[in-house]
């Protein structure tokens, strides 16, 4: 699997640096997920931080009662023994981690809700004025109606692939769209198309009947 | 179980290769690594008191930076401490220095800490976790020669470049904050920090390439 599509460095680093909002620091983690050059970006930045922290020579020497309060403190966790450790979940999963999570569950497990055109969503919960998550499923070869975009909007696909633009997105690929573009992403006819959008305003749909049922459906 | 015994000896192989070092006492970057992986390895609790006492101040004045009150940072800095101890078989010695791996759980405390949004994260333990490709033997670095590398990477950026990477991955300072405090536009922020990395990688993310 070959990513080609990368959520780019300035989202990259905000995520790092911890400053990004949750719903776009869902995306980015669930990229991360998938995409090893993305680590080794993260990695980069961080190795960058780890060299800044080790030349700090000015702090005062460590405090051994907190040394004292770790080591008791490992100890007990020893007696509890290793058999609290969780069993690791069975895969295959569709979705990564931690998206899972947000949605309670993997792809077949979810309730999913009509938006028309054969469109399903499942809204996913995040904290913060600014942008949303939801994950969408688009039905293979169908395409998504035609909108354009009020702020920014970023789709990771997950499973299938989307047509948009003159390239082809799958698994661990990241579209991004500003308010320049209008677009009509188009599903891979191989299956359907699971991705995870997230937008930090409305779409503005170029058609009537989706602008209608929009206050609805809120997208 | 305690181990009383175990408190005592330290790991003999990390005296012989940090006393080979170059003249540099205060590059602890091998004999850290090292130390973690005795962590790793048999849950070596000199070893640990060793990178307590190396890394503890550190991660504090880290963690001051960041915003905590003395209370709150203590608390943190033993959940840091603990989160070394209990995740340390994690830790690959090929991807990171001991210093950069223990910046970033510091780093993730603190954003958990201080920050009202959750910042969700990447499990590597995830069935749906995408693993590294194997590196070639040629190109993993050795962690001496990353450290050496960054530092000199870090050296050869311009100061007003520096300053920018310094408040954004170390102080963990949004864009628009960083404009701020130096009275300067926030897309010039952007522009310094993004040719600020791309330097970077230039230099050390040789693999970027290739994983892309």
């Amino acid at each position: 699997m070959t990513i080609e599509h990368h959520v780019g460095d300035e989202r990259l680093l905000a995520y790092g640096a911890g400053t990004l909002d949750e719903a776009t620091s869902l995306l980015v983690a669930a990229h991360l997920a998938l995409c090893p050059a993305c680590r080794s970006d993260l990695e980069l930045a961080e190795a960058v931080g780890g060299a800044l922290m080790e030349s700090d020579r000015l702090a005062p020497p460590a405090d051994e009662t907190v040394l004292d309060a770790l080591v008791r403190c490992i100890a007990c966790e020893d007696d509890e023994g290793s058999a609290a450790a969780a069993a690791a979940p069975l895969g295959p999963f569709v979705l990564p981690q931690p998206l899972r999570g947000y949605a309670g569950g993997d792809v077949a497990g979810l309730r999913w809700r009509s938006v028309g055109g054969g469109i399903r969503q499942v809204p996913l919960k995040t904290h913060g004025a600014g942008a949303t998550a939801r994950l969408l499923s688009i039905p293979a070869g169908k395409s998504v109606p035609e909108h354009g975009h009020s702020g920014f909007e970023a789709t990771l696909v997950l499973a299938g692939s989307f047509y948009d633009r003159g390239s082809w997105y799958r698994r661990g690929d990241v579209g991004i769209a500003d308010s320049a573009v209008v677009h009509r992403p188009v599903a891979g006819p191989e299956e359907d198309c699971i991705c995870l959008a997230v937008t930090d305003a409305p779409l503005k749909f170029v058609a009537a009947v989706p602008r209608l049922l929009q206050p609805f459906h809120g997208i | 179980m305690k181990a009383p015994g175990n408190v005592i000896g330290f790991p003999r192989r990390s005296f012989g290769r940090a006393s080979a070092g170059r003249s540099e006492p205060a590059d602890a970057t091998d004999e850290m690594s090292d130390r973690l992986l005795a962590v790793a390895e048999h849950g070596d609790r000199a070893a640990f008191a060793v990178l307590f006492r190396h890394f503890g101040p550190r991660v504090r004045a880290y963690l001051l930076r960041a915003g905590g009150d003395a209370g709150r940072v203590d608390d943190l800095l033993q959940e840091t401490f603990a989160a070394v101890w209990r995740k340390a078989g994690q830790y690959d010695s090929r991807r990171a220095t001991a210093a950069a791996w223990i910046f970033a759980i510091a780093r993730n405390r603190s954003i958990d800490a201080f920050r009202r949004e959750r910042r969700p994260e990447f499990d590597r333990q995830d069935p749906a976790f995408q693993p590294d490709p194997q590196p070639d033997g040629e190109e993993t670095l050795a962690t001496r020669e990353r450290a050496e590398s960054v530092r000199a990477a870090l050296a050869a950026l311009s100061e007003e470049q520096r300053e920018v990477l310094r408040l954004s991955f170390y102080d963990g300072e949004s864009y628009a904050a960083i404009a701020i405090r130096l009275g300067i536009p926030v897309g010039t922020v952007k522009s310094r920090a993004r040719l600020a990395f791309r330097r970077l990688r230039a230099v050390l993310g040789g693999r970027r390439e290739e994983l892309r």
